[in-house]
């Protein structure tokens, strides 16, 4: 009578956990609560931004589990709707979007403002993923000349609005699906030397504020109370932060508001400091795991759509991490990018978690393709 | 078929795992990268960015100390602190400071002024963290500022200490004023190692006593360890040395008798210094005309300073201590006195006065037309006969002249505490060796000495080292250092150093010698050219009438005063010590440009010795006496 009367219940359960992946799942919680803690240190003055962000992770979660739901051919027929509707988006903001900080990044359709170059990180992936899956038996080399287009045409409307970390991680995104699918390594070599030897009319199409936050992070001192302020304070609190931190809400650089941004993009800064190289080790640990299981993922995907795209999410992960940290401990210049499911931020968050979404929606589907 | 599509497949999974490998290779790759530079960051370079931290977080604010304050014997204030909220602009972190005064105008009142100070100041104070565009703000400014102050970043209200000199004029060279510390001062500051005792301080001693006794009147630099933030807000104070006060001076001065003098003077140019023989104290220290010190306090206007510095009757001039006169008269008892003491004369011996005295085909005139007749050394101080100096002077002889006055301090520095004495002149052969530069003009001539005799030719002394020599007089040869201040008292402990009188050297002299002397410029000032002004005095004085030319006259000249133009016109001169038998004050009284001793500085140091001597005051400036048949 009892297991009757609790089946049912069981059998929710189940069916709302089913698609949910346990190994990312708990990595990704363990990443959200050292966030949220880190969080309450670097807003210690702001407690709203605490509940804002609690908000936002409930938010990101359900799209997480709405997209584990899905089945994969479903994602890839979205793919080239997302793909048209994301360039359609960024020509318009081109066009008309409102100037925010000198930046052109937002569009205004009247009920909000939406930033179209977020769609791009997960539409990209999707999108030549897609495409080369559909091309999966006859792959030549035009298939990745036109993938090339494909990727550089939004990033190139991205790096001009300007939106350097936006533009980095969607390019990110579109090389790993490149990379994945096969491109050969003469090319790949052939593409890396072009890359530095493009490096000087690259330069001048920079505009002058990257211009200096390259310059300055080859010498920060050289402008110590404007650009290289933000890479001083911020290496300055990584380095006192020593072995075990100085300790949660302790940080001084955090809390006598030394360093820039320290709920978004430098919130790595503050956790740093507060928990000292033992601190950043569990974290390093914890992306580095969460990581592999993406990796494992692609690696065991049934469809070739279904490896790129896994492939990519994770990778363009890894990116976030490696720019975000390399930018607050001074080796990578200043672009804006947020440390994955740490830094305050509901948007970054929400394509965050679709794309891990994505992932899940992989893993638990993979049998149902294979037979 | 299906086989070869099997294979084709796994071979083409193979590939991706190897890449998906290489991928996490290179994850790998990088993220031992983000380690080392972790390490790197927080373990080896730890100490270095502890430090770092530290210095961001703690900000060491200096605490200035109160300045001690000036006192006269009394313990009347003569400069004093008060709290008062200024304006201030730091230039380092304000980027365009038109604009931002022009905003702060709408809010406060700027006068011009304002503005010519605040950019001299901008000269003068070079690396300042904060200059002052407004002193002493009203509460309802304070308030207003307050509402707007964050349109105008680099900018803020500071509670700070002013120096005040609440007698404005009176004593304004002795006491001196205190100014901003500029280029010089802080080169004078690092080289006597005193930087870190200077945080925080800006402004300086520069003048009179303010700049003599700074090391006493500053005191000690406190600390404040205060927690900032980026913004440079102080969060919490973490630890505090308190600054110690500077030392009070309290001075030998009588202000009361200072402003009698002052008043004396009336408009007068000039400068008066009395001393307490017994002690070297001085009593007074007149230097006519004075000027505000309180202008200076907050960086003087430029109009003002053109005013002060390009007047004709040169206020800035401290003419006490470093303006030199010929003695005069003045000088006759000092070379009667060398006369009795080196043989030359006896006080019976007499001469004979034609009213000239020939020398060679030169003429030296005396001022009494158809001379004095027969004089002997009383007389010739009484009614000061110039024929018997001038041949005085030539029996002497010019090194014995020097070698016996100079005992007096006649052309050496006193070593008053102050600064800025001027040495004057002790002519001799030596001297003139030395201070001309052509052979021919090196020569001593025995012409020259003549008017030497009467206190004229190379003679310049200050009126300080007459003052000093009068009190010589006085105390029968012994010779103490002057000095303004009494003590210095430590407000903490309340402990006292005493500036003890100090004698610095005693000139032998023959008894009946000085006790001649002192009897015949006590009979100046019964019968002689200081009768007039000293009519009917309820204590015993003795003196000496003066005139100094201040142009030479041509041979066979008469000097008439209408016809010589004011600033060319003789200095009048006084010295004169009181009472008689126990000396209790010495003074010396220059008036510039007024004519005969007898007549201008006489009366002057009749009030002056009225009230120290009597306590009466009269409170106006000294009449005028006529001059009676002396030579002055």
């Amino acid at each position: 009578m009892r297991g009757d009367f609790q089946q049912p219940f069981k059998n929710l359960w189940l069916r709302t956990t089913d698609k949910i992946d346990p190994p990312l799942f708990a990595l990704a919680v363990a990443l959200l609560l050292l966030g949220i803690i880190t969080l309450a240190s670097a807003a210690h003055e702001t407690p709203a931004r605490v509940t804002g962000q609690a908000v936002n992770i409930l938010v990101a979660l359900s799209v997480m589990w709405a997209v584990a739901q899905f089945q994969p051919q479903t994602l890839m027929r979205l793919a080239l709707p997302a793909y048209a509707l994301g360039l359609a988006l960024l020509v318009a903001v081109a066009l008309f979007g409102e100037v925010v900080n000198g930046a052109r990044r937002w569009l205004d359709i009247g009920v909000t403002r939406i930033q179209p170059s977020e769609i791009m990180k997960i539409a990209m992936p999707l999108m030549l993923a897609w495409y080369f899956h559909k091309h999966e038996a006859t792959l030549r080399l035009r298939d990745y000349l036109v993938a090339s287009l494909l990727l550089v045409v939004p990033v190139l409307l991205i790096a001009r609005q300007p939106d350097l970390g936006t533009a980095l991680l969607v390019t990110a995104a579109g090389f790993y699906v490149i990379f994945l699918a096969g491109l050969s390594w003469k090319i790949l070599i052939g593409l890396a030397l072009a890359a530095c030897a493009s490096l000087p009319f690259l330069w001048s199409l920079m505009h002058d504020y990257q211009r200096r936050r390259i310059l300055t992070l080859l010498d920060p001192t050289s402008d110590p109370l404007g650009a290289g302020y933000h890479i001083i304070q911020s290496v300055i609190a990584v380095g006192s932060g020593g072995l075990a931190g100085k300790g949660w809400l302790k940080g001084t650089q955090a809390h006598l508001e030394f360093i820039p941004e320290r709920s978004t993009d430098f919130i790595f800064a503050v956790f740093s400091e507060e928990f000292g190289l033992i601190g950043n080790c569990i974290l390093l640990l914890l992306y580095l795991l969460l990581i592999a299981r993406g990796l494992t993922i692609a690696a065991n995907a049934p469809t070739f759509f279904a490896r790129l795209m896994a492939g990519a999410v994770t990778l363009t992960f890894f990116t976030y991490v490696f720019v975000n940290m390399g930018m607050v401990s001074g080796i990578l210049p200043v672009v804006g990018v947020p440390l994955p499911l740490v830094s305050f931020g509901g948007t970054a968050l929400v394509t965050l978690f679709l794309g891990i979404g994505i992932l899940m929606s992989i893993h638990r589907h993979r049998k149902l393709v294979q037979t | 078929m299906r086989l070869a599509e099997f294979k084709d497949h796994q071979r083409e999974l193979y590939y991706f795992q190897l890449r998906i490998g290489i991928a996490g290779a290179f994850v790998l790759a990088a993220f031992s990268l983000l380690l080392l530079r972790f390490v790197y960051l927080q373990i080896v370079q730890y100490d270095y960015y502890r430090t770092k931290a530290e210095d961001n977080r703690i900000s060491i604010v200096p605490i200035m100390p109160n300045r001690g304050l000036i006192l006269d014997r009394s313990g009347t204030v003569l400069a004093r602190n008060y709290s008062a909220y200024t304006l201030e602009i730091s230039p380092g972190k304000v980027a365009d400071l038109e604009k931002t005064i022009n905003g702060l105008e709408s809010i406060v009142e700027i006068r011009p002024s304002d503005r010519t100070r605040f950019k001299r100041l901008m000269i003068e104070a070079k690396g300042a963290d904060s200059l002052p565009i407004r002193t002493r703000l009203t509460d309802e400014e304070v308030a207003k500022f307050a509402a707007n102050r964050y349109r105008f970043p680099g900018v803020d209200i500071q509670a700070r200490l002013f120096r005040q000199y609440p007698l404005n004029e009176l004593a304004s060279h002795l006491v001196g004023y205190i100014g901003r510390i500029n280029d010089r001062d802080v080169e004078r500051i690092d080289d006597e190692g005193l930087t870190a005792n200077y945080k925080g301080t800006d402004h300086i001693g520069k003048t009179g006593l303010e700049q003599s006794y700074e090391s006493e009147l500053h005191g000690i630099t406190g600390y404040e360890q205060v927690e900032v933030d980026s913004g440079g807000r102080g969060v919490r104070t973490l630890s505090r040395t308190s600054p110690t006060s500077g030392n009070n001076l309290v001075l030998t001065l009588d202000i009361k008798l200072q402003e009698v003098a002052e008043q004396a003077f009336g408009e007068n140019r000039g400068a008066l210094v009395a001393i307490e023989p017994a002690t070297g104290g001085i009593l007074a220290f007149v230097s006519k005309p004075g000027f505000d010190p309180n202008l200076f306090v907050d960086g003087i206007d430029l109009a003002s300073w053109d005013l002060l510095n390009t007047s004709p009757d040169r206020p800035m001039v401290n003419r006490a201590l470093a303006g030199t006169y010929p003695p005069g008269s003045t000088f006759k008892p000092y070379m009667a006195l060398a006369a009795l003491e080196l043989g030359k004369r006896t006080p019976q011996q007499t001469i004979y006065d034609p009213g000239f005295f020939q020398f060679g085909n030169h003429r030296f005139r005396d001022d009494k037309v158809g001379g004095h007749g027969t004089v002997d050394m009383y007389k010739s101080i009484v009614a000061s006969c110039d024929t018997y100096y001038y041949m005085l002077g030539n029996d002497l002889g010019i090194d014995n002249i020097a070698r016996f006055i100079g005992q007096f301090g006649f052309g050496a520095k006193t070593g008053i505490d102050i600064e800025g004495e001027a040495t004057g002149v002790l002519p001799s052969q030596e001297w003139k060796r030395r201070h001309f530069k052509k052979p021919e003009q090196q020569k001593w001539y025995a012409g020259e000495t003549i008017s030497i005799g009467i206190g004229q030719g190379y003679n310049a002394y200050t009126p300080l080292q007459m003052a000093q020599a009068m009190a010589t007089i006085a105390n029968n040869g012994v010779i103490y250092r002057p000095h303004l201040v009494n003590y210095i008292e430590n407000i903490r402990s309340g402990e006292r150093t005493l500036v003890e009188p100090k004698v610095e050297r005693a000139i032998p002299l023959k008894p009946e010698n000085i006790e001649f002397i002192k009897r015949a410029l006590a009979a100046v000032n019964t019968e002689g050219t200081g009768a007039r002004a000293f009519a009917k005095a309820e204590y015993t004085s003795a003196g000496k009438t003066g005139t100094a030319q201040v142009v030479a006259l041509k041979q066979n000249e008469k000097y008439n005063e209408r016809n010589v133009a004011e600033r060319h016109r003789d200095h009048a001169l006084f010295i004169a010590f009181a009472p008689l038998e126990s000396p209790k004050i010495a003074l010396a009284v220059v008036v510039e440009n007024a004519g005969f001793g007898a007549r201008a500085a006489a009366p002057i140091a009749r009030q002056v010795l009225d009230y120290y001597l009597l306590g009466k005051r009269v409170d106006k400036p000294a009449a005028e006496v006529s001059a009676d048949d002396g030579d002055d």
